[in-house]
């Protein structure tokens, strides 16, 4: 059974610790529920047979002494326990605040509803990019994340990476992602922002050093040109009808209200983690968005069915 | 001042004097009608209002949770629109934490204090039927916001800015807001009145160190609501006022800040959890050793583990942020506090058990509800005490994990009590006993539905299943644990009907309870049942913790209560005023009767409500100068001037 949220299973130094203390915290939960359910359980059916219920004549009240010991034992012995778990806690705390060195790469999230954005940084201008709903990260050495928000508030989490962290408009809240596998990790919005929150996933890919810095170079390229009559219209209709929301670099396209879309071929999803990235879902989601994540910023644009084709096949030549 | 004293030593008469009977019944029995149900202030029905309309809110806020259940069976569905279900959590949650539970709660105090007390009713008997209306008239707001264009979807908890105009335009928030200023108004005047109830109306001799520990668990409460709730009527009005009058307490953009909202809000949400849990772990407290044949182990470590739950519950409001990127130093120090805060639960549990384990346990229904709440408590609590743990929180939180951990608090010792009081108290009410049999069933069917609903949702949430999501894709893990969950949900639903089935039934049927048909130990059981509008004929001289007890008990304190003889008090409506600490009484309080301003005010007020919501400033004005002029009839001084009659030594000691 994939489980692909399961934090319990973590892949990184800032998930490692969580989810040791979780399992720790568990097995002591389960024995003191244990522990107590037996007591309880011995406590109800130990004088079962003395007392017959409907004899008429009530139980005499009685009062046997000693029963102090167990508050003072069981209280004592629960403070040990507690005493143990802050120690564990605080320990945690340390460990994950902040990375083992200073993270050579920062990725900047803007978390809108119901989507993300993604920039890399470059140190001139022409190497940067913006993305969506992807994060790719290399393998072995933590990135840092620097949160935004567009809007309300959000949670970014990457469950077998990293805990929550709140995403407050006007507050920069900073996060780090360290994954030792390569991989791809399911994370999304952890916290209710609003009537699309259940459909705000996103993706951290994690690539070995050289295959991170390969895609990086790819990302950095402009869109392709179209180079069929259908390509051409396709494009023309998302100038027309698309490009005050969406961008896509090389193209007059530059809205930034939705998703970059220069290299939304190379994405495995769309809608923020909704749909897989194919040619029949966009073109359902180009045609009715509103029908499949009612609310979310995309329009339902029920386009004549030549122009809904080229677009979609405009859109998959994007890679 | 001289002549508003006069020095009075009461008479003393048997309590089975006819004649002093029929003079109290005159004095205090509601005239029949509807004219007399308006306007009456006997705690006693004020108490049975309060229990039927929470329970009402319940069922309610239940049918609101399956309607999500069903569209959570399974994966991908979309019975519910976002929109819709968004609505439906909201209002879930808005209805059961405020609507529900605290409600249900004053609905056993105010029936049962006067009664545990040896007193006739509440110290503002004519506060306490304003409490009630306000707090009906709270609930009906909030839900009318349906009728109004939807109502609130932003979670109980509300935060802002989701909550602010621009990204929430319709009127759902503002009924919230509004609706949250009376209910907090509601909650206020109960607070008051509980508190200078339990120091001021009881019965002599009745001192602090022999108050039932409901008695405890609701002035606990009432002492934190009062320090708790300003907080959250505050922050709702602030809201107000952002989103209609064009203030930015809460806008970043104009200097305000969207966390002062969750400061506010959670310095007043977690103590507000203990004021809902508090009363109920103190009806278990009281109900348990019942049927334990023996007092409760550790009476004073668990009522002084009452009082410090909700002192450290102070100082925990942060664990409901720790995602919010707070410094790791305070972050430290509210997790150490949310560690401590297990401690006085523990002193709790451990006195249950041992109370089970040294006594002789009666297997009454209510008996099954009392022990197994135990149970579901220390489930519960260990899930807390999980998410107390700030960096483990970091991944728990708004997973379903806390879903199931919420319910577990708060169905597992709030309404696992609650239902386990009504058969305890149900006889007492009524005079009839619920039918053990159907009560058996329902237990069962209770506990199986609560555990297969709620379990579950432990390990979906470990598996990651955000909380507040309308829909869920397949292939996460999570589609078995849901439909689990949903099977559970309706189980306990059914067993809630077979609740309502059993009262029904039994209100007619039930078999003649008898002043005390659990042999039980405190004042209530030695009145009749249902009791008489004034309580008790003669105000009780109480000796010991328990009264019905003594003569099993030899070491119960010194002297024997004194239940058969006594101050009759029937001059007019009269109970005892008793010193704080020891209930040595120094005055005759003479009490208020019946009256239509208590309704009258409640109405104004939502009237007042309803104007600011249409932002209809000349309803306003009108209204609120109806709120003076009633307030001026409500404190106007009689014709004949109320004496507060100040009451010479008494001598309690008739033999």
């Amino acid at each position: 059974m994939a489980t692909p949220l399961n934090y319990l299973r973590s892949f990184g130094p800032a998930a490692d610790p969580l989810a040791a203390l979780g399992w720790g915290l568990i097995a002591i939960s389960l024995a003191v529920t244990a522990i107590i359910a037996v007591l309880l359980a011995l406590a109800i059916f130990r004088h079962r047979d003395t007392d017959r219920p409907g004899t008429g004549e009530p139980l005499p009240v009685t009062r046997e002494s000693k029963g102090m010991a167990w508050i003072y034992i069981g209280v004592g012995i629960t403070a040990v326990v507690l005493f143990a778990s802050t120690l564990w806690t605080v320990r945690t705390v340390t460990a994950v605040y902040s990375p083992a060195s200073t993270p050579a790469l920062t990725v900047d999230v803007t978390a809108r509803q119901w989507w993300w954005e993604v920039k890399y940084r470059g140190d001139d201008p022409a190497l940067a990019l913006t993305t969506a709903n992807e994060i790719h990260i290399p393998t072995g050495e933590p990135v840092r994340i620097n949160l935004a928000s567009a809007d309300v508030i959000h949670s970014f989490w990457v469950p077998q990476l990293a805990g929550k962290t709140d995403v407050i408009p006007g507050k920069n809240n900073t996060a780090w992602l360290q994954a030792e596998k390569a991989g791809d990790y399911f994370a999304r919005c952890g916290e209710y922002c609003g009537a699309q929150h259940a459909h705000m996933e996103f993706h951290v890919i994690a690539q070995a050093p050289a295959d991170f810095a390969a895609w990086r170079r790819r990302q950095l390229a402009a869109a392709a040109a179209p180079e069929t009559v259908e390509l051409r219209h396709g494009q023309q209709v998302f100038l027309m009808r698309c490009s005050v929301c969406h961008a896509v670099r090389g193209t007059l396209a530059g809205g930034n209200f939705g998703p970059d879309l220069t290299h939304l071929a190379s994405r495995a999803t769309i809608a923020a983690g909704l749909l897989a990235n194919n040619a029949e879902n966009d073109a359902a989601w180009v045609d009715d968005a509103q029908a499949l994540k009612p609310g979310s910023g995309m329009p339902a644009l029920h386009l004549p069915a030549r122009e809904l084709a080229d677009v979609v096949a405009y859109l998959r030549s994007l890679k | 001042m001289k002549d508003t004293y006069d020095n009075r030593t009461p008479a003393l008469s048997p309590a089975d004097d006819p004649a002093n009977a029929a003079r109290l019944r005159q004095l205090w029995e509601t005239p029949p009608g509807l004219r007399g149900q308006l306007a009456t202030v006997d705690h006693k029905i004020i108490g049975i209002r309060y229990l039927v309309t929470a329970f009402l809110f319940l069922v309610l806020g239940g049918l609101e949770a399956l309607m999500m259940r069903l569209q959570l069976a399974h994966a991908d569905q979309h019975l519910l629109s976002p929109a819709q279900y968004n609505q439906m959590f909201s209002m879930h949650g808005i209805t059961m934490i405020f609507l529900y539970a605290l409600p249900v709660l004053s609905g056993f105090s105010n029936y049962l204090w006067p009664l545990l007390l040896g007193s006739r009713d509440m110290a503002f008997p004519r506060l306490n039927a304003f409490s009630y209306w306000i707090y009906l008239f709270s609930g009906i707001f909030i839900y009318t916001s349906f009728l109004a264009g939807g109502g609130p979807d932003s979670g109980w908890f509300n935060y802002v800015p989701y909550t602010a105009l621009n990204y929430n335009p319709g009127q759902g928030i503002d009924f919230y807001a509004l609706g949250m200023i009376l209910f907090g108004i509601s909650t206020t005047a109960g607070s008051i009145n509980f508190i200078v109830t339990v120091f001021r109306t009881r019965a002599p001799g009745m001192s602090l160190n022999r108050l039932p520990i409901l008695i405890w668990g609701t002035l606990t409460a009432s002492l934190g609501n009062l320090l708790a709730v300003p907080a959250v009527s505050l922050a709702f009005f602030m809201l107000w006022m952002d989103r209609r009058i064009g203030t930015r307490f809460f806008d970043e953009g104009g200097g305000g800040d969207p966390l002062l909202w969750q400061h506010l809000f959670w310095m007043f949400g977690h103590p507000w959890v203990y004021a809902i849990v508090l009363p109920a772990m103190g009806i278990v407290s009281d109900g348990l050793p019942t049927f334990c044949r023996r007092p409760l182990v550790g009476y004073t470590p668990v009522a002084l583990s009452t009082v410090a739950t909700m002192f450290i519950g102070f100082g925990v409001w942060v664990h409901h942020m720790f995602a919010t990127g707070l410094p790791a130093l305070s972050m430290s120090f509210f997790s150490a506090a949310s560690f401590i805060i297990v401690i006085p639960s523990a002193v709790a549990v451990f006195a249950w058990i041992a109370t089970i384990w040294l006594g002789r346990p009666v297997f009454k229904v209510p008996f099954l509800f009392f022990a197994s709440f135990v149970l579901l408590f220390v489930i519960g609590g260990v899930s807390g005490f999980m998410t107390a743990a700030v960096p483990l929180d970091w991944q728990l939180t708004d997973t379903y994990f806390i879903v199931a951990h919420l319910h577990y608090v708060l169905l597992g010792i709030n309404v696992f009590p609650v239902i386990g009081g009504v058969y305890f108290w149900f006889p007492k009410m009524t005079g009839r006993l619920l039918d053990e049999r159907l009560g058996r069933w329902n237990f069962w069917t209770l506990f199986i539905g609560f555990n297969l609903a709620f379990f579950p949702m432990h390990i979906s949430g470990l598996l990651g299943m955000p909380r507040r999501v309308y829909t869920y894709p397949a292939g996460y893990g999570w589609d078995t644990l849901n439909f689990i969950t949903t099977l559970g949900a309706f189980l306990f639903a059914a067993g809630v009907l077979l609740f309502v089935f059993n009262v029904a039934l039994s209100l007619r049927r039930g078999e003649i309870a008898g002043p005390n048909p659990w042999y039980a130990s405190t004042l209530e059981w030695a009145v009749s049942s249902p009791p008489p509008p004034y309580n008790f004929a003669v105000i009780p001289t109480v000796a010991s913790r328990h009264p019905l007890w003594e003569t099993h008990l030899p070491e119960e304190g010194s002297g024997r209560s004194i239940l058969d003889q006594g101050a009759p008090l029937a001059e007019a409506r009269e109970t005892f005023g008793v010193t704080a600490l020891d209930g040595e009484p120094d005055v005759i309080l003479r009490m208020p009767t019946d009256s239509w301003t208590p309704l009258v005010m409640a109405l104004l007020l939502t009237a007042l409500g309803y104007g600011a919501l249409l932002r209809n400033w000349a309803l306003c004005g009108w209204v609120s100068v109806g709120v003076v002029g009633c307030l001026l009839v409500w404190l106007w001084p009689p014709a004949a001037p109320a004496k507060t009659l100040k009451y010479r030594t008494m001598d309690v000691r008739y033999d």
